[in-house]
């Protein structure tokens, strides 16, 4: 397994107390890695601490080896885009518009726009399938328009590592769904290195090669989903009671949780039926 | 899929040419011109359009010659340059703050540089006019560095510099009341006609004065219209598609304060110019800079040449302060184009 992105001793806190302390962390060049964890358990705050959005307290994010504090913010970006949580464009800002931020990093003063720059934003909005909306202001679109209009930015920024955090948050289950695959595919086609946040156990398993699965701000379980997702870690990260089952279309753990709900008879529901 | 030496070659220095837009930019620039021309003809001597038109390029009748470039242009220009600042200032707050209510006039920019103008009007008439320019805009500064100061924890997040901004604008505008109210009762007028913002005293010598600080602020906003642009985006997605956040924030609040308060320091504060401009050239450029910013300045100097020329003509033989008419004429046009865009600014 070779490393992209790895953390060394890393410490964050927003106020006095760590949110996590004392990191050590390692992301696979080339897979898609999932980070779960239950509400608050500062999955989401050490995504932002890769992003370089907020600053450790102690410690250090390496990308390819290089700490990220010492080197520019510009050359990070070439090597690296990200995806905020719901993330709101000016006004008016069209989908093209809005693509061609993420060309940011490579103009300079003398010179504003390529002939490159033009090729990697067709080539993104084509990828995200927003190029017949390309003309269309960002918040005339749908949610999950919306998203995809976002993740062409971050793929014209031409980086071969992309981090998200919750991208399907508000999205309707075909729209998650489609910005899944997206994902997916610019891992399969492109072997770009993918590390997003994801509520959704089931969706993260399905997807991901690796699972990074937090608790407390430390790592409760690293690794493949079908080898650590089992009853006992949803126990022990979500504090939830449930049966994993492999996923009957892909084989991949699904995990049905206990708790309250209707139940339906097999025989009285089939003798309903017929 | 990284070709670096097709990136080195075929770059073009002024971003993207954009037909529409540079079609609005000439229909705003010969409006303009139109304006000049009829502006520079009105007044208490009328002067004929095509005789204006011929006087400005030189080739009119020597008495209309003098009218116009002795008292008329300088003044026209002044309009002119003081609308395309603080239009263009505006347009950077409103973009750098993610606010679509910034202006100079709020964040107490102009505020600040009134309070130190009035200040010198009411007790130190003995100081020579041409100080004025100075006197605000050093007034202007002393808040910019204030509201930065004191809105500057780990960085400057905008709706703080926002909030301080606002707080000291009102303590600004308590301070020049205060002022006012202490003053003699023969500065006071002069004061609050100042206040009122007016390009009443325009000479060629405070235009030749403004017209480099203008000029090299506005052309220096322009250049800075892709940072700009990543400024609005919100500074976690600025910082990932690597900007230095924080330094680009400070230069462009510069660059726009620079601009509201060298043209505050002219005329005096001109209401409302800095907030509606930007607005009106956004609902036809969209909110991208390179096209906002040309457009902006454009619409801010069409403002004040406007409201100038009203002010100065309308109630002839009074020659009323420009401010008065940006702000009389100014409000309900841009609640009318809020209103019929259905606009949810």
């Amino acid at each position: 397994m070779k490393p992209i992105l790895t953390t060394d001793q890393l410490t964050l806190s927003y106020g006095a107390t760590p949110i996590i302390a004392n990191l050590d962390l390692v992301i696979p060049k080339g897979k898609i890695t999932t980070l779960v964890g239950a509400n608050g358990c500062g999955k989401s705050t050490l995504l932002r601490a890769l992003a370089r959005l907020l600053k450790p307290r102690s410690g250090a994010v390496l990308l390819n080896g290089k700490d990220i504090a010492k080197q520019s913010t510009r050359k990070t970006a070439h090597q690296m885009a990200i995806l905020p949580q719901g993330p709101v464009a000016p006004e008016g800002l069209t989908v093209y518009q809005l693509t061609k931020q993420g060309r940011y990093p490579y103009q300079t003063w003398l010179s504003q726009w390529s002939v490159e720059d033009e090729k990697q934003v067709e080539w993104a909005l084509q990828m995200t399938g927003m190029l017949p909306f390309k003309d269309r202001p960002v918040d005339s679109l749908s949610g999950g328009q919306r998203q995809r209009a976002w993740i062409a930015m971050t793929l014209a920024q031409d980086t071969d590592t992309l981090l998200l955090d919750e991208p399907t948050t508000y999205l309707d289950l075909t729209h998650q769904i489609e910005v899944l695959d997206l994902l997916y595919d610019l891992n399969e086609q492109e072997g770009r290195t993918i590390v997003m946040v994801l509520h959704d156990l089931n969706l993260a398993s399905r997807y991901a090669h690796e699972i990074i699965a937090i608790k407390k701000g430390q790592i409760y379980n690293q690794g493949c989903p079908e080898d650590i997702v089992n009853e006992q870690l949803v126990q022990d990260v979500f504090h939830l009671d449930c049966k994993v089952i492999p996923d009957p279309l892909f084989g991949t753990p699904m995990c049905i949780p206990h708790g309250k709900g209707r139940h339906i008879q097999r025989q009285s529901f089939a003798a309903i039926g017929g | 899929m990284k070709n670096t030496r097709s990136r080195l070659r075929n770059r073009s220095l002024f971003g993207q040419f954009h037909p529409p837009t540079f079609l609005i930019f000439l229909t705003l620039f010969f409006l303009c011109g139109g304006i000049m021309i009829v502006s520079v003809g009105l007044g208490e001597m009328k002067i004929p359009p095509l005789q204006a038109g011929l006087a400005l390029l030189g080739m009119g009748n020597p008495s209309d010659e003098v009218i116009i470039y002795t008292l008329r242009l300088p003044r026209l220009l002044m309009a002119l340059l003081v609308g395309a600042s603080l239009a263009a200032s505006g347009a950077i707050l409103q973009g750098v703050m993610r606010n679509p209510l910034s202006s100079p006039d709020i964040i107490g920019i102009t505020g600040g540089a009134s309070v130190v103008t009035i200040f010198f009007i009411a007790f130190l008439p003995q100081v020579a006019t041409s100080w004025l320019p100075i006197a605000s805009f050093v007034g202007g500064s002393i808040t910019a560095l204030l509201i930065y100061s004191l809105a500057w924890k780990k960085g400057a997040s905008p709706l703080r510099i926002l909030l301080i901004g606002v707080g000291l604008n009102a303590a600004a505008n308590g301070l020049t009341t205060l002022l006012l109210i202490l003053s003699p009762l023969y500065s006071a007028n002069e004061a609050m006609v100042w206040l009122t913002g007016s390009v009443y005293s325009s000479s060629w010598n405070s235009v030749l004065t403004f017209l480099p600080w203008a000029l090299s602020l506005l052309a220096l906003s322009y250049f800075f219209s892709r940072h700009l642009n990543a400024q609005q985006m919100g500074d976690e997605i600025a910082t990932g598609i690597g900007q230095s956040v924080q330094w680009y924030r400070l230069i462009t609040i510069l660059v726009s304060i620079g601009l509201a308060s060298s043209a505050v320091a002219f005329s005096g504060p001109i209401a409302f110019v800095g907030l509606m401009a930007p607005h009106i050239a956004r609902m036809i450029t969209g909110p991208s800079f390179g096209r906002l910013l040309p457009i902006a300045s454009l619409i801010g100097a069409l403002i004040v040449m406007c409201a100038d020329l009203i002010a100065r003509t309308a109630f002839s033989p009074l020659d009323l302060p420009a401010g008065l008419f940006t702000a009389v004429l100014g409000a309900p046009f841009l609640i009318f184009l809020l209103y019929r865009s259905g606009s949810k600014t």
